[in-house]
């Protein structure tokens, strides 16, 4: 019983996801979720050598746009829609911690 | 008035001929929505102003013998975005969100002058096979209240199970058309990946989501289907192919004669129960009566579709559903001191537990080290699956086989136990993962509760499945018995 | 101990695009907060991106620019994280199948040319902007969608001046290409440094670390400078360096540590289910490797070997497309090509550094500096005179026109300057005496009378040659 992934791991995982767990939902959540791997390591008896990769059902292939802009007139209703704005910004509670993709 | 057993060409006549108004239905629906939601709960929300101020537009320009739709009232899934009209899938994230555009199909039902009454509950986000997972409410079957209606489209399948609405838009990702319509006794389809457009579909798993009508017959299903498909310059996955007019081709003359049919063995083994297993073999013989032939056919990886769908659809949902961050729209937590809380604090309360399970699998699935073993591997997997049905419908007009194992299961039966729950999608989901078209339709009862078969077509060849689907309906009655709640009758 | 560096680049360039990567929404920038946005640049539920076919083509004609392999399977790929200017929590690049990989650009640093490798260039979209304060960040999308490439070098720079002539070289021929503005100054350019040293023989790399907050290619050169040899001391020292990130503070020319990078960050790659993968055809990539203009490089070479410039000057020139491409128009209007290099240099440049514009945006052409310089070389003008005429051109006026209104003539008409001349050598016998005993001073005196009498407006060549014509008779 939970083998294939611990309680540290859901909670990892949990992390990259931006969801918290109590120590309750941890307790239900860690078996379940490793019954379901479980499910999921049957794969492993599909012979997959050589076979590509589906990502995509579509039948489209090179459909583009033409790069002409158009301004769509939304960002007022847009900011009326957010939990806060001022001066047309969006406002959040602080970043503390500068993420590595933003200067 | 009672419009419960009419078919659209009919209300489309009566409308034409002005024995009934669009506002005079719009008004009977409501009312009859209000009526019987009580019992069912399909509703999460009425649209009831715009609707009437709609159908009295309608009335006053007139209906012309060549606008099928007009002035017919329609239900759409509450993850299909509606312009002004609350929009919440379902989940406590969007309680209160209001959409600042329409879904391409909210557009499309617009210009045929379908009225669009209400938002149809779901399990939150399309998750789940039993609307159980809604944040509101769950909804009920429309032909035992202890049951439920299936989904994640049960409110949908409810509303016109029940005779609420006519018509109503569903989506499907690994069944969420087809099961509940199964559940329900009606007819719904899951069109070809592309052939109707995503713009405005809240995203679940994005390269398997189809939108598609829920009706009480093949016709009424085919006819919607044509006005809500094609082309989207919104959706760079639509497909380009032209949209026939798939209601035209069924007339009495319409026949099946000739055709090939695959019955998967697979869609008849264990797990399926004795009830579903006879009505899918008295349904072969009735196309062997009407001139087809149906050979054994197999899908051998077909059971491994559940694994490889859960993977594919929890990886995309849990990259699709990191928006609802509280940042820009939705429900943002209080009392958050910073923003690691806003985040995390939103998404913790905003989401139930099902999407929370999915969300956990798709980012587990994803993530550093695992990604081969998981993702890329059930991918692989999803070719394997395609090729399965390739190379049945390279000399196959179409596939039939069940919709769900069972017919609906109890309120509260399958909810506590998610892969019990997963495995019901086992016959739906492969369809998604090979793209390919789906028609659920009645094809029986056990014990009360409707049995629902499923056609299976070579990609955009939803003609055939509605031909069929058509031809068997003429042929039997399991589409002409109602739920004994039914709206007025 | 002696060392070796290794320097790793990825410049982001900002393309000059009507409007944004996956939505119509206009890329422009001054735009009020938030203005150029819709549901798309917010990541509205149920909304879907489109490609922009016209970055695309810039993410081609970038790899061709570089001499990258054009990646002719190629699609977009999902990278997630959560930050408030990224509205989906994703963003669409591309990871498994750039666009472009296995690119060069040649380098000469102090004379010794070097080609340096590109591993890969990939297109994708830029994020939204925040401005924090006290208690909060402010959000505005309207950069988020704008179309940007990525351009990352192989580990193949070893110094910092290096470096700065990589960038100086991708800037040239991206610049050239048209399809960015290129400026680190207005963030159209940005660059993302990272380094490492490790002593000479030493087969595995070192541990790099990542500077930031360079702003310019002399902070990336400085910075880097700096870096290196802070952490030759640290091992030196029997130190190890750490995996972290320094950000560069222009006052002091130093690098400062902002935070210990803590694992690996896990971005959940994978290819983005709502757009089409494309196939880029053999013609598409023909159709636009023709329409490119000529790249610095090969216009350098003409300028030193057709043209006779120097090298020098021929860099000089190439600096810009603009600039090169106003060269070559002057120059096909028969000016003097020495003449019109030693121009765009001299005065053009400061004109532009004077007022803070583009060439491009002044009212300066070629026709009208081609008519000065041909002014000058036919003696109409002076270069003293060409000074004011300049200045004219500068207003957009013509040249000839320009010299006539306000009769800045050269006497140049032996006819007319003879008498002149004549009248100047009988008013001073002296002078003559002087000369034939030898004085040679005595002829700038009798030049400067002669321009005295017709005000400066002589040809000094005509003079000297009419008058030594005349003294030695």
């Amino acid at each position: 019983m939970a083998n294939r992934i611990t309680r540290e791991q859901v909670q990892h995982v949990a992390g990259l996801a931006k969801l918290e767990f109590t120590d309750a939902q941890l307790d239900a959540f860690t078996p379940q979720l490793d019954d379901i791997i479980g499910l999921f390591e049957t794969l492993s008896e599909v012979d997959t050598t050589g076979v590509e990769a589906t990502s995509s059902v579509s039948d489209q292939l090179n459909v583009m746009r033409e790069d002409v802009a158009d301004n769509w007139g939304q960002s007022e209703a847009l900011l009326k829609n957010a939990p806060d704005a001022a001066r047309g910004f969006i406002k959040v509670p602080a970043i503390i911690d500068e993420s590595e993709d933003n200067e | 008035m009672n419009y419960f057993n009419q078919d659209l060409a009919s209300l489309h006549a009566d409308l034409v001929a002005k024995k009934v108004s669009a506002k005079e239905l719009t008004q009977a629906t409501l009312d009859n929505i209000k009526d019987t939601d009580t019992k069912i709960d399909a509703f999460l929300n009425l649209n009831e102003d715009a609707a009437l101020a709609q159908a009295a537009k309608i009335d006053e320009a007139g209906i012309s013998e060549d606008q099928p739709l007009a002035g017919i009232p329609v239900a759409l899934k509450d993850n299909i975005v509606t312009k002004g009209l609350t929009t919440t899938a379902a989940s406590k994230m969007l309680e209160d969100f209001k959409p600042v555009y329409d879904a391409t199909v909210t557009e499309k039902l617009a210009a045929a002058q379908m009225i669009t009454v209400g938002k149809t509950n779901l399990d939150e986000f399309a998750m789940g096979g039993s609307t159980e997972n809604s944040a509101f409410k769950p909804t009920k079957n429309a032909w035992d209240q202890t049951k439920v209606p299936g989904g994640s489209s049960g409110g949908s399948a409810a509303a016109v199970a029940s005779g609420q609405v006519p018509v109503a838009l569903g989506s499907d990702t690994g069944g969420s058309i087809r099961q509940p319509a199964s559940f329900n006794g009606i007819v719904g389809i899951k069109p070809t990946y592309g052939r109707v457009s995503r713009w405005g579909l809240i995203a679940f798993g994005s390269s398997l989501d189809q939108i598609g009508p829920l009706t009480h017959g093949v016709k009424d299903n085919a006819t919607v289907l044509s006005a809500i498909a094609g082309h989207d310059d919104h959706d760079l996955t639509s497909s380009t192919q032209a949209v026939p007019d798939f209601a035209a081709d069924l007339n009495d003359a319409t026949s099946v004669k000739g055709l090939r049919i695959g019955l998967p063995k697979e869609y008849l083994a264990d797990g399926v129960s004795d009830d579903v297993k006879a009505a899918i073999l008295a349904a072969a013989d009735t196309y062997r009566k009407l001139g087809a032939t149906v050979d054994e056919v197999s899908l051998p990886h077909n059971k491994y579709g559940v694994a490889a769908y859960y993977i594919i659809a929890s990886s995309e949902a849990s990259s699709n559903l990191q928006r609802f961050d509280g940042i820009r729209y939705g429900y943002r937590a209080k009392d958050v001191q910073n923003l690691e809380d806003v985040y995390v604090k939103s998404r913790s309360e905003g989401f139930g537990d099902e999407v929370k399970r999915r969300i956990m699998l798709g980012t587990f699935s994803l993530s550093a080290g695992f990604y081969d073993a998981y993702f890329l591997k059930a991918a692989k997997v999803r070719t394997v699956i395609m090729n399965d049905f390739k190379a049945i419908l390279k000399d196959h007009d179409f596939i039939m086989g069940p919709v769900a194992p069972t017919p609906a299961f109890g309120l509260g039966d399958e909810i506590k136990d998610p892969i019990t729950m997963y495995m019901n999608d086992v016959l739906t989901i492969p369809v998604n993962l090979a793209g390919l078209p789906g028609l659920s339709l009645p094809a029986g009862f056990s014990n009360g509760l409707p049995v629902g078969m499923q056609l299976i077509g070579r990609p955009f060849d939803e003609s055939t499945l509605y031909r069929a689907g058509y031809a068997f309906e003429q042929s039997t009655d399991f589409h002409t018995q109602l739920p004994t709640l039914g709206g007025q009758n | 101990m002696n060392f070796e560096t290794t320097i790793g680049l990825e410049v982001h360039i900002e393309l000059k695009t009507h409007s944004k990567i996956f939505s119509p929404s206009p890329v422009a920038y001054g735009a009020e907060t938030n203005a150029n946005t819709n549901v798309i640049d917010w990541g509205y539920p149920g909304v879907l991106p489109t490609t922009n076919k016209g970055v695309v083509a810039d993410g081609i004609i970038a790899a061709l620019a570089l001499h990258a392999t054009v990646e002719q399977h190629t699609h977009f790929d999902r990278k997630n994280y959560f930050y408030p200017d990224n509205p989906k929590a994703y963003q669409i690049t591309q990871s498994d199948k750039p666009i472009g990989h296995d690119g060069w650009v040649e380098v000469d640093v102090d004379g010794v040319k070097k080609k340096i490798g590109i591993s890969e260039m990939h297109i994708e979209e830029d994020a939204g902007k925040n401005t924090h304060e006290r208690d909060y960040s402010y959000v505005d999308l309207n950069r988020q969608g704008t179309p940007l490439i990525e351009i990352v070098s192989k580990p193949d720079i070893a110094s910092p001046a290096e470096a700065y002539a990589y960038l100086e070289a991708l800037r040239q021929r991206i610049q050239f290409t048209g399809i960015s503005d290129v400026k680190m100054e207005e963030g159209s350019m940005r660059v993302d440094v990272n380094i490492s040293v490790r002593p000479v023989g030493q087969e595995k790399f070192g541990t790099k670390t990542e500077l930031k907050n360079l702003n310019s290619f002399n902070y990336v050169q400085r910075g880097l400078e700096y870096e290196e040899k802070r952490q030759q001391q640290v091992l030196m020292a029997g130190g190890a360096v750490q995996q972290e990130t320094r950000r560069f503070d222009e006052k002091t020319g130093e690098t400062i540590l902002m935070r210990v990078k803590a694992g690996a960050d896990d971005y959940r790659y994978f290819p983005e289910p709502d757009l089409p993968a494309l196939n880029i055809s053999d013609e598409w990539i023909k159709e636009l490797g023709d329409a490119m203009p000529e790249m610095p490089t090969k216009r350098r070479e003409r300028y030193v070997n057709e043209l006779g410039l120097t090298d020098y000057d021929a860099m000089v020139i190439t600096q810009t497309k603009e600039m090169s491409d106003f060269f070559d128009a002057t120059v096909a209007l028969k000016a003097d090509p020495k003449m019109a290099a030693n121009y765009l240099q001299g005065d053009v440049n400061a004109f532009l550094n004077d007022n803070h514009v583009d060439l491009q945006a002044t009212k300066l052409t070629p026709d009208n500096l081609a008519g000065m310089i041909n002014l000058i070389s036919d003696g109409t003008i002076s270069s003293k005179m060409a000074k004011k005429v300049f200045k004219a051109i500068t207003n957009g006026e013509e040249p000839k026109a320009f010299v006539e209104a306000h009769g800045l003539v050269q006497l140049s008409d032996p006819a007319k300057l003879q008498p002149i001349i004549d009248d100047v050598l009988d008013a001073n016998p002296q002078s003559i005496e002087d000369f034939n005993n030898g004085k040679k001073r005595a002829v700038g005196y009798l030049v400067g009378q002669i321009m005295k009498q017709t005000h400066g407006q002589a040809n000094p060549q005509v003079v000297n040659q009419l008058l030594m014509t005349a003294l030695k008779q």
